[in-house]
């Protein structure tokens, strides 16, 4: 797994839900591409156009509250979200994302810190972030146990498959 | 220990478990929604040839209930392929309803129990003693593979209850209070009990209300200590085995609040957040375009009486739809015969088929640019009935039917108070 990560900073408020990210009219969709057209609708109509593979999101608390749909967690992961560092996360997003191998870390105050536009270089196992446009350095709690085994493995997915592998 | 701890214990075979500890959890019931195939692409993807335990999933119909559009008839038929193929014997089609109503209806929400469904308002069933919690749908593909899940063992807080409810105030209307005054991230990765002489006397519908809106303070489950309401409850629906658990003395809660109900007033949770709670006063006289009475929030049959008590001998007001939707068959055919859908329809509400409807904007009820909206479920994010524009306000049922007739928001607790005419 890869835990170093260099992108740009795409920064957002509170309460950021999961409607927001992938509004509920397409959760129809089930084909990744699809799914990838639709990220962050419901916050920045422009974030499709304006984000590049590699970025990074940064939010202030409960970012990805609402709804299960793992559709708000498949549409980050589809255009490239190296990582997403919030205050907080709704829960059920936190497991989506750990779940199909998107690093998400906790990092208190991170919101107050970071513009957008930043160049951020973060560590996803020491949790240190640096701002490297304006030097600051960030502490997020490093991931740990069961959900940091999981990001390693690339997703629960791997997971269970070689458990099942080792079954048999 | 905590009940819900003991809960999580038995479940992972262990004699105890501590806050933070990762358990694995065997899951008694498994419930998955079907704006989720996703599921069954993950449990395909994990190399799932047979699911684990079909006698303990459950499939419901109940977001798109029907189907409105060609991908989501599409997304239907690959489920009644899977469960078929899979020897799932539960599969709720379209005429059923919402999941959390229509697993109550049937008795299957029950004390001690592991309830997991891919919908985040599985909160709902600590009403009845259990421990539901919503996931997303790669975790239900490991639930499909393994009939287990893993948890983190989560703090606990408790809310004690208590004071009475006036007239045409509900629990609908305490809960937005409580969520308003704590915020909309209060209870992340936490659990929530409530507690107290007023819950005590709280209906199982009522109850259900408070649990499933705890998901909008972020928590990961909740809990009522089940009692004779619910023992009466579970008799009628047939269900005479259940372990109850009981939290001990000296367990210890991350917080406690106290809550009096007591003089409190209808409220609404105005847009686009939740927690951005007022006296509904504050807002009494803003026009609206839709009345939605409904969803796992809002839509069982003391509501839609609650409704029928305002909109008897009177008519919707001619600029507003007002959509009725009871959330399961059985809500609808009790309702249907207390008369009370006779009452709306008559007085000109749209009556829908039982599910989620309007509530995530997918169909039945979306909303366009710069229209309002009040309605008795459950979030009123940016978007979430359609257009970005739209505005939702968050009330209780009698609030909502208030609304319909006059044509704006306004205090419903005139009707309610007996012997004084409005």
């Amino acid at each position: 797994m890869e835990t170093q990560f260099i992108g740009r900073a795409f920064t957002f408020g509170k309460n950021i839900d999961t409607d927001q990210i992938y509004p509920g009219r397409f959760v129809e969709l089930t084909r990744e591409k699809d799914i990838a057209r639709h990220a962050m609708e419901g916050a920045d109509p422009e974030f499709v156009k304006q984000f590049k593979a590699g970025d990074i999101i940064v939010a202030s608390t409960n970012f990805g509250c609402g709804s299960s749909r793992e559709h708000a967690a498949i549409t980050l992961k589809a255009v490239g979200t190296a990582c997403i560092i919030a205050e907080s996360f709704g829960r059920i997003f936190y497991r989506n994302a750990v779940n199909l191998g998107l690093p998400v870390l906790v990092c208190p105050g991170v919101s107050q810190h970071i513009d957008k536009g930043d160049e951020l270089s973060v560590n996803i196992e020491t949790g240190l972030i640096k701002d490297l446009t304006t030097g600051k350095d960030l502490h997020a709690q490093p991931l740990t146990g069961y959900p940091l085994k999981i990001l390693s493995a690339g997703g629960i997915k791997t997971l269970i498959r070689e458990k099942r592998t080792q079954r048999h | 220990m905590h009940a819900i701890e003991k809960i999580m214990a038995r479940a992972a075979g262990e004699k105890e478990v501590t806050t933070g500890q990762i358990v694995n959890c065997r899951i008694d019931i498994a419930g998955i929604n079907d704006l989720y195939l996703q599921t069954v692409r993950s449990f395909e993807e994990m190399g799932g040839i047979k699911v684990a335990a079909p006698d303990r999933v459950i499939v419901f119909f109940d977001h798109y209930a029907p189907a409105s559009t060609i991908i989501q008839a599409e997304n239907h038929k690959h489920f009644r392929t899977f469960c078929s193929q899979q020897g799932i014997e539960q599969l709720c089609d379209v005429n059923c309803g919402v999941c959390h109503q229509v697993l109550a209806d049937r008795g299957m929400s029950g004390p001690g129990k592991i309830m997991v469904v891919t919908d985040s308002h599985t909160t709902t069933h600590g009403a009845f003693g259990a421990f539901g919690t919503g996931v997303g749908a790669t975790d239900m593909g490991v639930i499909l593979s393994t009939g287990s899940l893993w948890f983190r063992v989560p703090e606990i807080i408790r809310i004690n209850l208590e004071g009475e409810l006036g007239p045409g105030v509900s629990a609908k209307d305490l809960i937005l209070h409580i969520i308003g005054k704590l915020g909309a991230d209060h209870a992340v990765y936490k659990a929530v009990e409530f507690c107290g002489p007023l819950l005590k006397r709280l209906s199982i519908s009522e109850r259900m209300a408070l649990c499933n809106m705890t998901t909008e303070m972020g928590a990961k489950t909740s809990y009522i200590q089940p009692d004779d309401i619910t023992f009466d409850f579970l008799r009628e629906k047939g269900v005479e085995k259940f372990e109850t658990f009981f939290t001990d003395p000296d367990f210890s809660y991350a917080g406690e609040y106290n809550f009096n109900a007591t003089g409190l007033t209808p409220r609404v949770a105005a847009p686009h957040s939740v927690d951005n709670v007022f006296p509904l006063e504050d807002y009494a006289g803003t026009r609206i375009d839709q009345a939605y009475l409904g969803t796992c929030t809002g839509g069982r049959v003391e509501d839609i009486a609650s409704a029928a008590k305002v909109l008897g001998g009177r008519k919707v007001h001619p600029e507003v739809r007002f959509l009725v939707v009871p959330a399961s068959k059985d809500v609808l055919l009790e309702a249907m015969a207390m008369g009370h859908i006779q009452t709306l329809v008559q007085a000109g509400a749209t009556l829908v088929s039982p599910g989620c409807a309007a509530c995530l904007g997918t169909h039945q009820g979306m909303l366009t640019d710069s229209e309002v909206c009040i309605t008795s479920a459950n979030r009123n994010f940016p978007g979430r009935m359609g257009d970005t524009g739209a505005k939702i306000f968050l009330s209780s049922p009698a609030s909502v039917a208030a609304a319909a007739v006059a044509g704006e928001i306004v205090d419903p607790s005139p009707y309610f108070v007996t012997g004084r005419p409005l």
